[in-house]
């Protein structure tokens, strides 16, 4: 009989076969790739290229992108937040809350070349927008460039994070049940008394958790900081950009292998953070 | 339950059985035996292939070629390959045309022995330079009428075509300029991008090398040219953004340093944009053909250089506003686009073209400076 079970368990388990092959090939060999060869040098283990993430370029650009996913992940999960609780306020027909919700779920995938393009075109040293109420107000309001910098990114990624947050975190939300909050009241417990010892407790942990998501997906953002910023690489995935395709100084991608090698512990990092707090989360939604 | 299982079962086969299906087939390269007995990747010459019709007929029993990072708007590029691909019949499969230089052989190392692997390289001087290794040597029939300097006396690698940095102006948005100081003025305030991160992208490191030259640098000093992007970062003047069609049409960059073939091109599609190439600080820089070793379809990557420096596709070059290697022969000879050639913009003096050492020492100084320049 045992033959048989193992047979099942096989019929079972081919189902996931592709979806195991896909990861395999797309995620799992390129990770060992990147490890492997963020050690070995010319087939001898070395050090060497661990040692250059701790140069000054290497740490500047990690520097920066902890901030900015940070920064970002931040402002987008409380502006989120703030948008999932209106949201999930009005009634389940409502047609702004259908509309909002589509809406973030486009917006959330809208980064890449084409967000960038639109800020530039818009509130650029050279946008309408700049243009416009320059000639209006005599205010510039591109300044001395600051999209192309490190302030540019943080708003126009915090572009896609706020609708990120708002499809993430809505669950959580709508997860508070009703007889819960009747039964505060029914205790005599005022409305600020229930968000403060109901409300916010029980959604702390899917909050953080979606906080560390956000920061995850501004951390591995590339196209659109490589539409905006042309000069200099501020941040690790530009830096890898620099190292892999540099046309003027050669040879660098060694290096670029240890700063995803960088990122790829970073990420883990927060991947096993966000974890522990959505199983947290999963017992009272339960 | 079970019919919905075993449809999964199935639906999950034929995606595994596709996904093998897709994959390219491993290829051992090398073609086939030539009229003079050597195999087509080992020929030097169409004589190899008993001459040009043997060439032509072993390319088009490959049927194919594959080339990368050639941007269809980029030296005419678009027209070159629907011109080859008709006149010989074979299927041109370009890849990556957005691509870096570095980004060719990254792709030929990647996917070497593969039927996807690039034929033909067409690069930047220090990465050719830097991969002749992997080039396979190859004269063409009009190999004698490109100057000495720009080809590899084996034909390894050859220069295809250049020209000179230029600057490229809106004149619907911004004055006519007459030197390299102009752009200083206040009414290029936010104005002036470069093409690229010059510490990345060659066409921005010569554009640093063409400023250095008309502030009294030169080639083996570009520290001038750096210190004038300080300047003109300071006064406001300079626009950190990354120039495509798109910017230079839309109007977010009204002025670009960059090559004066690049910047014809955009004449194209948005008339008021001019092309100016400072006198005194006249930048020359050609690319690098190459064959790869291992090309999946020697013959037709031997075809389509011998397509290159034909007169046709050197005028095609020079129709993209490029100049090609042999112009200067082919001027000589009366073959050359005479219309195309006027339209070349003008330049006074002799052009500077940057050797390998001095690249290498430009380089240095820049990676080590650039960021604090612009900073």
């Amino acid at each position: 009989m045992a033959g048989s079970s193992a047979g099942r368990r096989l019929r079972e388990a081919l189902p996931l076969l592709p979806f195991g092959l896909f990861v395999g090939i797309f995620l799992i060999i390129p990770t060992v790739t990147v490890i492997v060869s963020a050690f070995y040098l010319d087939g001898v283990f070395s050090l060497q290229r661990i040692g250059l993430l701790f140069s000054g370029t290497a740490l500047s650009a990690l520097g920066k992108s902890v901030l900015l996913s940070a920064s970002t992940a931040l402002i987008g999960a409380v502006l989120g937040a703030v948008l999932s609780w209106l949201v999930v306020s009005s009634s389940p027909t409502s047609t702004l809350r259908r509309v909002v919700l589509s809406l973030c779920s486009v917006l959330a995938q809208f980064g890449g070349v084409a967000l960038a393009f639109a800020f530039l075109a818009t509130i650029g040293l050279n946008g309408v927008l700049t243009v416009w109420v320059f000639e209006r107000f005599g205010f510039n309001l591109a300044g001395d460039g600051w999209l192309y910098s490190l302030r540019g990114l943080i708003l126009v990624y915090t572009y896609f994070q706020i609708p990120l947050m708002v499809i993430v975190f809505t669950p959580a939300l709508e997860g508070l049940r009703a007889e819960w909050r009747e039964a505060a009241v029914s205790l005599g417990a005022s409305r600020w008394q229930y968000w403060r010892e109901v409300g916010f407790p029980l959604l702390t942990p899917a909050f953080l958790g979606s906080a560390l998501l956000l920061f995850a997906n501004a951390f591995a953002a590339y196209a659109t900081a490589a539409a905006l910023v042309s000069q200099g690489s501020p941040i690790v995935p530009l830096l890898i950009r620099t190292a892999l395709t540099s046309e003027v100084v050669l040879g660098q991608s060694g290096f670029a292998y240890a700063l995803a090698l960088e990122m790829v512990v970073v990420v883990a990092l927060v991947m096993v953070a966000y974890n522990m707090l959505v199983r947290r989360t999963a017992r009272w939604l339960q | 339950m079970n019919a919905s299982r075993l449809l999964a079962a199935v639906a999950s086969a034929a995606v595994v059985v596709t996904a093998v299906a897709c994959a390219p087939p491993e290829k051992k390269s090398g073609g086939e035996q030539t009229n003079s007995g050597v195999t087509a990747a080992q020929a030097t010459s169409a004589a190899d292939f008993g001459g040009m019709d043997g060439l032509v007929a072993a390319a088009k029993k490959e049927g194919e070629l594959n080339v990368i990072a050639l941007p269809p708007d980029w030296a005419n590029y678009g027209a070159i390959i629907k011109s080859f691909a008709d006149k010989y019949g074979i299927k041109v499969n370009s890849a990556q045309p957005d691509a870096a230089s570095q980004d060719e052989i990254n792709a030929a190392n990647q996917q070497k022995g593969r039927s996807t692997a690039p034929d033909v390289f067409d690069l930047g001087q220090s990465v050719a330079l830097a991969n002749t290794a992997i080039f396979a040597p190859y004269k063409v029939a009009t190999f004698d009428s490109i100057p000495a300097a720009m080809k590899d006396p084996n034909g390894t690698w050859v220069n295809d075509y250049g020209g000179y940095m230029s600057l490229g102006y809106d004149s619907a948005k911004v004055p006519d300029m007459s030197s390299v100081n102009d752009l200083l003025k206040p009414d290029y305030k936010g104005k002036v991008a470069l093409n690229g991160d010059p510490t990345q992208a060659g066409a921005a490191f010569s554009g640093v090398a063409m400023v250095a030259l008309s502030q009294g640098g030169s080639a083996d000093d570009i520290a001038p040219g750096v210190n004038f992007f300080t300047k003109l970062k300071q006064a406001g003047n300079f626009l950190p953004v990354d120039p495509t069609p798109a910017t230079i049409e839309s109007g977010q960059t009204p002025v670009v340093i960059d090559w004066d073939y690049l910047n014809a091109a955009e004449t194209k599609k948005l008339p008021s944009w001019k092309v100016f190439v400072p006198q005194g600080a006249v930048l020359g820089g050609y690319y690098f053909q190459a064959i790869n070793k291992d090309a999946p379809h020697p013959a037709a990557a031997r075809l389509w250089q011998e397509f290159l420096y034909s007169d046709e596709g050197q005028n095609l070059f020079l129709a993209g506003g490029a100049r090609p290697v042999r112009a200067d022969a082919m001027v000589k000879a009366g073959t050359v686009d005479a219309a195309a050639y006027e339209k070349l913009p003008a330049v006074s003096g002799t052009p500077v073209i940057m050797t390998q050492a001095q690249t290498d020492k430009a380089t240095k100084y820049l990676a080590d400076n650039w960021a604090k320049a612009i900073g």
